[in-house]
């Protein structure tokens, strides 16, 4: 039952209208979650954006204190960003590793390359997917499906699991490769490229779907560092900050591949079709990446260097890692006698880059909110914790 | 007697054959977006590709229950669904399904069909208003915005062919257009025709909310738009009375621009059944490219709607007109 709840604001100009105030959320289709937003609009005009959180708190941090031993809070961090679990898991796990000074063999590094490039594919095919179906294209969303069940096809061979993996270890991983994975994976290189010019002639270079999005939603630089904004949201507003270059970890610095940066090729720089094609972009350059790495894949042990008990010295460790939706970080303190950690705290990328949501979104229409959120491309289970 | 079973025969052939077409193209549209994206759809309902799963759904919706929502106009609210449907079930009173039938043989008939159909906005905005529900009434005035400013489009583009044939009355202007596929409207005044026929065709997607202009039940933004609170016959009324009106567009374009009844080939396989075979064939193929513009494009904002209609549209349709009135009183 609705009733109108008319608030005595209203906005300038010669003529006075009343706004009212629209609940969009937290059961809403284009919420992606639980997001409950509270609009001020005035007609179909935004004032103002509102968002509410906390939906999908699971009490993470709390939880990870009271965890018996590090490797147990791997399966928690999987739940964080669960559309992009292998990335979650590989900052913690990095995180831990540099706290116990722990030098994992190569062959861990370069699988966890392989995996944390294709679950960003897997990520930004998701992201990409379901902006097309809150822009009201519904077919985009099933194609980008099937390229992503290829990959998750990959992931389940490896680890069993197709969407929360525990796979990557403090010191290695729970399994190596299987030996049909070089082959799925091949398969998954040759044809991927034409599936993704299908999508592109489908939904990103399509006329409406660029008038939909371009000159919308703007992100000036300067606003996107003030809010610390990262990832795709950063980039997508001309800023070349990724952290795979920035600050190399693992074994990225061995190959070659470019950071795409929004240049406002069809409107504006940091309008939402930036944002949305360095997801593209993005993943042709991960494609790149895992080509390389298996291609230079040593042999070895995975096991090798998983240490029996976890128990770091005493200390704190901040490190963060480049996840699908920007910069993961994961501050660690240990208290040197116990083994689990003291302190886990994590630094989500798309709680932060929700937060610049009510500065880009005022003065455009309602329809162009569902465009500005897809683009912001925000996980509950991440924003909330 | 005999004139009252005949008005009897007369509206009941149309219903039934609305009621017929939507099962079949519930499930047409269905396995079309189903093969669109690269899946299969209905398969097990009825054996045969799931071909009894529109008959379950609507027995599915016929045994829902009814909820009027406690706060709601609740006259209105039962009202509109009825007279979404009445006006373009009415409409099809005008449509010569052959050339020996045709409901009601109006001398104005494109003029009653445009002004029947109008019906359909003041039940959707019955229906916003009556639902007392933001989400509603806003997706009832997007809808009847965007309604009234399409329609200026549709009509100037049957305008032009009025101006060819010369007659109001449809059964006159499938008979202008006898003897093979050079004698029909769209092939006359090229290429003006033939852009009347685009301006029809897309303000006709318009009008009948269809992708890319399905903004008044963007799911994405209104949920389900004006028909948000909706349930069980109620909520179906709506549906039907949207693939009604999809096929009413198709039929009045083959009718206006593709000779409705006629066949394609002149005196071959013409006549009254194969009469309808055409007629109905050729609205299907409209329908069906209607269907596959809905699973390919994604959907337009109201401002920019309101611009494709009043900035180009209706320019260019007036333009349009201009020219073929002008080369008609030359010819």
């Amino acid at each position: 039952m609705a009733t109108f709840e008319i608030t005595t604001r209203s906005i300038k100009g010669d003529l006075k209208t009343d706004t009212m105030i629209l609940n969009m959320g937290p059961q809403h289709p284009s919420t992606h979650g639980v997001l409950r937003l509270e609009l001020v609009v005035d007609g179909e005009i935004i004032v103002d954006v509102i968002p509410h959180l906390g939906y999908l708190h699971r009490c993470f941090e709390k939880h990870a204190e009271q965890m018996t031993n590090y490797q147990q809070v791997i399966p928690y961090v999987d739940r964080m960003d669960y559309v992009a679990a292998m990335g979650n898991e590989l900052a913690y796990v990095l995180a831990v590793e540099k706290l116990m000074g722990i030098e994992v063999p190569e062959r861990v590094q370069y699988i966890r390359v392989i995996m944390a490039e294709l679950q960003r594919i897997a990520s930004h095919l998701l992201a990409i997917g379901t902006y097309g179906l809150d822009l009201g294209a519904f077919t985009p969303f099933l194609w980008c499906f099937r390229e992503r069940e290829k990959i998750l096809d990959m992931f389940e061979i490896t680890c069993g699991a197709r969407l929360l993996y525990n796979y990557i270890w403090i010191g290695g991983l729970s399994h190596d490769l299987p030996s049909d994975f070089g082959k799925k994976l091949k398969d998954f290189l040759k044809t991927f490229p034409k599936a993704l010019k299908e999508i592109n002639d489908l939904l990103t270079y399509n006329k409406i779907f660029i008038d939909r999005t371009a000159n919308i939603g703007v992100l000036p630089a300067d606003v996107a560092i003030n809010y610390g904004c990262s990832g795709p949201m950063l980039r997508g507003s001309g800023v070349k900050f990724d952290l795979r270059k920035n600050e190399p970890y693992l074994v990225y610095d061995r190959f070659e591949f470019d950071i795409p940066v929004g240049e406002g090729k069809m409107g504006t720089v940091g309008d939402c079709w930036d944002r949305y094609y360095v997801r593209v972009r993005e993943m042709e350059e991960s494609l790149k990446i895992i080509e390389q790495a298996w291609e230079q894949l040593p042999a070895g042990d995975v096991h090798a260097a998983i240490p029996k008990k976890a128990r770091p010295p005493q200390g704190e460790v901040y490190f963060r890692t480049e996840n699908p939706r920007g910069e993961l970080g994961f501050y660690i303190i240990s208290d040197g006698h116990s083994s689990s950690p003291f302190r886990v705290k994590a630094r989500a990328p798309s709680f932060v880059n929700l937060s610049v949501l009510p500065e880009i979104s005022k003065g455009y229409m309602i329809a162009d909110l569902v465009a500005i959120l897809g683009s912001v491309d925000i996980v509950l289970g991440e924003v909330d914790r | 007697m005999t004139e009252l079973l005949n008005m009897l025969i007369a509206s009941v052939i149309p219903l039934l054959f609305i009621l017929v077409y939507a099962i079949v193209i519930l499930w047409t549209e269905i396995k079309v977006a189903s093969h669109v994206q690269d899946r299969l759809g209905y398969m097990y309902t009825g054996g045969f590709h799931g071909w009894a799963q529109p008959i379950a759904d609507l027995l599915k919706l016929l045994s829902k229950e009814h909820i009027t929502p406690a706060n709601s106009d609740k006259i209105l609210f039962i009202l509109a669904p009825v007279i979404v449907f009445a006006a373009s079930y009415a409409a099809y009173a005008a449509l010569p399904f052959t050339s020996t039938f045709i409901a009601a043989n109006l001398n104005v008939g494109v003029f009653y069909i445009i002004a029947i159909t109008s019906f359909v906005v003041i039940g959707i905005l019955m229906a916003g208003w009556s639902s007392n529900n933001k989400y509603s009434l806003l997706g009832a005035m997007r809808s009847v915005a965007q309604i009234v400013s399409y329609e200026i489009p549709t009509a100037l583009s049957i305008l032009t062919v009025v101006i060819v044939a010369g007659t109001l009355n449809l059964q006159e202007v499938c008979e202008a257009q006898k003897g093979g596929l050079f004698n029909w409207n769209i092939f006359k005044y090229p290429p003006f025709m033939f852009i009347a026929f685009l301006i029809y065709f897309v303000a006709s997607l318009a009008e009948v909310n269809r992708t890319p202009f399905d903004i008044p039940e963007a799911e994405s933004e209104l949920v389900a738009g004006y028909h948000t609170e909706y349930t069980g016959m109620k909520f179906a009324m709506f549906y039907l009375a949207e693939y009604a009106n999809m096929f009413l567009v198709s039929g009045i374009a083959a009718i206006l621009f593709f000779g409705g009844w006629n066949s394609p080939f002149g005196e071959f396989m013409s006549g009254p059944a194969w009469g309808v075979f055409w007629f109905v064939s050729k609205g299907l193929l409209f329908v069906f490219l209607q269907i596959m513009l809905r699973w390919t494009l994604p959907r337009l904002r109201v401002d920019q709607l309101m611009y494709v209609s009043w900035k180009v549209l209706t320019p260019i349709s007036f333009a349009n007109i201009m020219i073929v009135g002008l080369w008609a009183i030359l010819k």
